[in-house]
C-alpha cells in the first residue's frame, strides 16, 4: 500500500481525447498539496502508517494542541490530517510535500468522500422500492407494502429497508481511471462521477484491487 | 483561483478556436471522421439545424434531412475532434429557436424561407 492524497472536488465538465475523438466526463479535483505530518513506526505506535495534512488555514482556526502537532513536523496550520497505512515509510519524511504528481494518468483510483446528504427519505429514494398506482381508487401510493410474517415471529426482523436518514456517509469509488494530471496546480481529471458535491473533501489512493498483491 | 474558473481553464485547451456562427434554421454540411475497416476518413452530412444547444464545450447542434424518405437527426458536439469541418451552404429565416415542428411534416411544408442579410460565413 502507498499514500494516497487529500483533495477537493472543484465540478465535472468533459475533455476529448485528442486521437480518437471521443469525449471523456472527467471530475476535476484539487488534490493537494499536502504536507506529511507524521510517521508511525511499529515500535512507538504498534503500526506502520504516514499521516498527512491538507488545507492550510489560519493559525487561530485550529486550536492548540492539534497546532503543538503540527509543529512537530514543522508543518503550517492544516485543517485535515488522514492516515494512510504503507509497508516501508522509509521514502517520506517529516514535513515533506505530497503533490498530485504521485498519480500518472491511465492509473486507477479509489476515491472516498461524504456522498450527497439527502435527510429522511422514503422507501423509494433510499431503497428503491417500486410505488403503488397513483389513480384508479389506489391508495397506496410510496408504502413499504408488507414488513414480514404476523404472530410468528412478531417482530420485524433486523436489517429490513425502512425510511430514514439517507446519504451524507462516507462513499468510496473505486478503480477509477485518472486522465489528466496537472503537476503544476495540483490538479487531477477522473473519468466519472465522484461522492458528493462541489467543495467535497476526498481522498484519493491507489485502487485496492482484489486478489493483487498489495 | 476559483473552482469554476479552474474547470474553464481545462476546457479551454480542448475548445475549438474558429467555430463559424451557427444560426437555427441554416441549412449545413458538417464534415464527420469516421472509422472504417482501419482506415480514417471525412464522411459528409448535410441538413437543417433545427435546434441549438449552447454550454461552452457541450455546445451542439440538432441537424435535421430527409433520407431515403425517412427523417434522420443527428446531434454534433461541434467541439469534438471527429467534427472535422462546419460548412454553412444557406441562411434561414425562421421565428423559433427549436425547428420541432418540422418533424411532423414533409414534403414542400418544411422549406424555410432563406435569408440574405447573415453572411455565410
Amino acid at each position: 500500500m502507498s499514500v494516497g492524497i487529500l483533495g477537493t472536488k472543484l465540478g465535472m465538465t468533459q475533455i476529448f481525447n485528442q486521437e480518437t475523438g471521443i469525449s471523456i466526463p472527467v471530475t476535476v479535483i484539487q488534490a493537494g498539496p499536502c504536507t506529511v505530518t507524521q510517521i508511525k513506526t511499529k515500535e512507538t505506535d504498534g503500526y506502520i502508517s504516514v499521516q498527512i495534512g491538507y488545507d492550510e488555514v489560519k493559525p487561530k482556526i485550529i486550536n492548540k494542541p492539534e497546532l503543538g502537532h503540527l509543529a512537530k513536523s514543522g508543518a503550517s496550520p492544516l485543517r485535515h490530517l488522514k492516515e494512510y497505512h504503507v509497508d516501508n515509510p522509509d521514502s517520506y519524511e517529516l514535513g515533506q510535500t505530497v503533490k498530485a504528481d504521485i498519480f500518472t494518468p491511465g492509473q486507477l483510483v479509489d476515491v472516498s468522500g461524504k456522498s450527497i446528504g439527502r435527510g429522511f427519505s422514503g422507501y423509494q429514494k433510499r431503497h428503491n422500492f417500486r410505488r403503488g398506482p397513483m389513480s384508479h381508487g389506489s391508495k397506496n401510493h410510496r408504502e413499504p407494502g408488507s414488513t414480514g410474517p404476523g404472530t410468528t415471529p412478531g417482530r420485524v426482523f433486523p436489517g429490513k429497508k425502512m425510511a430514514g436518514r439517507y446519504g451524507g456517509k462516507k462513499v468510496t469509488v473505486r478503480k477509477l481511471e485518472i486522465v489528466q494530471v496537472d503537476a503544476e496546480r495540483n490538479l487531477l481529471l477522473i473519468k466519472g462521477a465522484i461522492p458528493g458535491k462541489t467543495g467535497n473533501l476526498l481522498t484519493i489512493s491507489p485502487a485496492n484491487i482484489v486478489g493483487q498483491k498489495k | 483561483m476559483k473552482a469554476e474558473e479552474m474547470i474553464r481553464s481545462i476546457e479551454a485547451e480542448h475548445l475549438k478556436d474558429s467555430l463559424p456562427t451557427i444560426h437555427v434554421g441554416d441549412l449545413v454540411r458538417i464534415g464527420v471522421k469516421i472509422q472504417e475497416g482501419g482506415k480514417e476518413r471525412v464522411q459528409p452530412y448535410e441538413g437543417t439545424v433545427i435546434a441549438k444547444r449552447n454550454g461552452g464545450i457541450s455546445e451542439t447542434i440538432t441537424v435535421r434531412k430527409i433520407f431515403q424518405g425517412v427523417g434522420v437527426e443527428r446531434v454534433f458536439l461541434l467541439h469534438s475532434p471527429r467534427v472535422v469541418s462546419i460548412k454553412i451552404l444557406r441562411r434561414g429565416k425562421v421565428r423559433r429557436a427549436k425547428l420541432y415542428y418540422l418533424r411532423d411534416r414533409i414534403g414542400k411544408a418544411t422549406r424555410i424561407k432563406q435569408r440574405f442579410d447573415r453572411a455565410l460565413e
